[in-house]
């Protein structure tokens, strides 16, 4: 069962996810917000390629850039919008607010564009195939991991060693603080927000060029993943969001080996479990990060 | 007649309740006389989902706490009831994987809803203490999770719900004074619920979570008495509901039909039945024109694409509205009062503790 191929599977599909996590617990460590409205970056990207994809010439790369960007700015702008102006009020607030972007975004695309799916165009080395290690697989795949290796490290970086990240990491330890710092609010969650939506966006590539194609409804499983992943790997720290990627991938694939046919379609209903009992039992997830005890009782 | 005020206004907004009891019932009365029976069947609709969100608002209003897994107890009322209520022909025929013994059973549509009302409940019970420890994100997350969890099973449990295919056959039995009277109890019951002592201790939680323990308040016990008691509402909804659509898939049970349920409560505002009442009102009224106009519009060929989405994109649009311009909904937190009845009250007080005034 673990051989070469399983390896790359879980590789390629752990990367996908671990940057999925990453974008979600972006925004979360620093506004304590789960934003149900992320999935919808990914489908906002998706459309990006439609449309610049039927009615501009641009060549293919240059399209995949813009949307990754658009992604980005999308999720900047529900953030000036939406997000801004309820921050300080409650936090159920903010969640109905997201909740309510998503179905604000996906009526957007259902209304003006269409209800079907739509074919999008993408490089060919999406669909090509590569043999690594004796194994042949789509290149895509390995495209997913090399992304993953450079974005992981870009972020790192930033992260460490600019005054950017630094703020960013303080922020998502005591945000309070980190403004009596003088640390500008507004700049840190835009930021977030922003890198939260490239995430998004790159994300998008692959998981769009698997089917490709878009549909308004692109987003649910995606966001799902990440709540899974994020969960796994611990909410509250950057790494943990990486390792829940990974340990969901690797999940992911054990049980599609393990699960007995009959068994197969509940196997969302297996995951869903694991992420309440690992909320129950273990919050903090497999990285602690700057988790603290929120429950009661 | 002081007597008859004085009660109205002893406890925060019982007279604005029993007013909204009144005229949903003058309104039913109304409706079924003099309007067309698309009406009869709207206000029917009404009365049910106005049931539906006043249950929500038993917990989510009192405790604070997104409540997701709401509409899955929902499905739940309507699945139990629907599976008991249809004659054993008609199930052998809808749903062709069904297990034996459930074909065979069969109950009258009233205990039926009933049952599956305890169903609802008793799931609930089942599940809901470890669950309710948690608060804010975490406890959102899992109340999510806990809803796909159910909806996975609705879809796949093929013996019991037909999977995702429509579940068919079920009997009309919800007409618009079984709805009404649905309504009003659960109005006047939540009503009393948020006075009561239970549900005071549940606000005093969701105010603030640390006070509420130091007076002797146990959240996870008052949290999880009113997670059950909502469920069960739920699933009284959930049948009343199904026996007045008569056919339904699990998708009814799934993240969009929370959407529209919540909606209806942050609008009119969460904390108050008055708020979640006007907010259902608000919102149906809303959709059903929003509906007429996306179904105008698709036949009446005026544009030449086939538009989807109009009411939804517009029922996001004003909560999102909503939550930047007043967060609390409508009316807020607090019950909606009559000024003046107040003043009134208040005089006659001061004029008998006063006593007779002295000449002098």
């Amino acid at each position: 069962m673990i051989d070469a191929e399983f390896l790359i599977n879980t590789l390629s599909l752990g990367s996908l996810y671990a940057l999925l996590a990453l974008g979600l617990v972006f925004v979360y460590g620093i506004l304590k917000l789960v934003n149900f409205a992320y999935g919808e970056y990914i489908m906002v990207a998706g459309y990006g390629l439609f449309l610049l994809g039927s009615y501009t010439a641009l060549p293919l790369w240059v399209i995949m850039i813009l949307s990754v960007l658009l992604a980005a700015a999308v999720s900047y702008l529900t953030e000036i919008v939406a997000f801004r102006p309820v921050r300080t009020k409650s936090l159920t607030a903010m969640l109905i607010t997201s909740f309510a972007i998503s179905v604000l975004l996906q009526n957007a695309a259902l209304l003006f564009v269409s209800p079907r799916s739509r074919a999008v165009r993408l490089p060919a080395a999406f669909s090509q195939s590569i043999t690594v290690l004796g194994v042949t697989t789509p290149l895509r795949n390995v495209l997913t991991i090399v992304t993953a290796i450079v974005l992981l490290a870009g972020l790192t970086v930033l992260m460490k060693y600019t005054v950017l990240g630094i703020a960013m990491r303080a922020a998502a330890d005591k945000f309070t603080t980190t403004r009596l710092m003088g640390v500008p609010a507004n700049l840190v969650i835009s930021v977030a927000f922003i890198i939260s939506g490239f995430l998004a966006g790159v994300v998008a590539m692959f998981w769009i060029g698997r089917s490709s194609s878009v549909d308004p409804l692109i987003g649910f499983a995606p966001l799902l993943i990440a709540f899974i992943a994020t969960v796994i790997g611990g909410m509250h720290s950057l790494a943990g969001a990486v390792a829940g990627g990974f340990v969901y991938g690797l999940l992911f694939n054990m049980l599609s080996i393990l699960l007995p046919a009959s068994v197969i379609s509940y196997r969302d209903a297996f995951m869903f479990v694991i992420v309440i009992l690992f909320l129950l039992l273990r919050p903090e997830g497999l990285i602690k990060g700057s988790y603290t005890e929120e429950r009661v009782g | 007649m002081t007597f008859l005020l004085r009660f109205l206004t002893r406890v925060p907004g019982r007279l604005t309740v029993i007013t909204f009891a009144v005229l949903l019932a003058v309104g039913a009365v109304l409706v079924n006389s003099s309007a067309p029976r698309v009406w009869i069947g709207i206000y029917t609709y009404f009365c049910v989902t106005l049931m539906l969100v006043l249950g929500l608002q038993m917990f989510m209003g009192n405790s604070g706490i997104l409540n997701w897994t709401y509409v899955g107890f929902v499905g739940i009322g309507a699945y139990v009831s629907s599976i008991l209520s249809v004659t054993p022909s008609v199930k052998a025929l809808g749903v062709p994987n069904m297990y034996p013994a459930l074909v065979e059973l069969h109950l009258p549509v009233v205990p039926a809803i009933l049952v599956g009302a305890l169903v609802a409940a008793a799931l609930a019970a089942a599940i809901a203490w470890p669950l309710m420890r948690l608060s804010d994100a975490v406890g959102v997350i899992t109340l999510f999770a806990a809803l796909i969890v159910m909806h996975v099973i609705m879809t796949q449990w093929d013996n019991v719900t037909n999977g995702p295919r429509t579940f068919f056959g079920v009997q009309e039995f919800t007409t618009i004074w079984i709805a009404v009277g649905g309504a009003i109890v659960t109005l006047i019951g939540a009503h009393m619920f948020r006075e009561s002592s239970l549900g005071l201790r549940l606000r005093a939680s969701r105010d603030d979570r640390f006070a509420a323990p130091a007076i002797g308040i146990s959240v996870v016990r008052v949290r999880y008495l009113t997670f059950v008691l909502s469920s069960f509402v739920a699933g009284l909804g959930g049948g009343l509901w199904a026996h007045y659509i008569t056919s339904f898939s699990p998708k009814s049970f799934y993240v969009a039909e929370m959407f529209v349920l919540m909606t209806m409560l942050v609008i009119g505002g969460a904390g108050s039945i008055t708020g979640a009442a006007l907010g259902s009102a608000v919102i149906t009224i809303l959709r059903q024109g929003l509906l007429q106009l996306e179904s105008y519009l698709n036949n009446s060929g005026v544009i030449s694409f086939e538009v989807y989405g109009l009411t939804e994109l517009g029922m996001a649009f004003l909560l999102i509205v909503m939550l930047i311009w007043r967060p609390d909904g409508i009316i807020g937190g607090r019950e909606l009062h009559l000024p003046f009845l107040r003043r009134r009250i208040a005089a006659a007080d001061a004029a008998e503790t006063a006593g007779p005034t002295d000449p002098i």
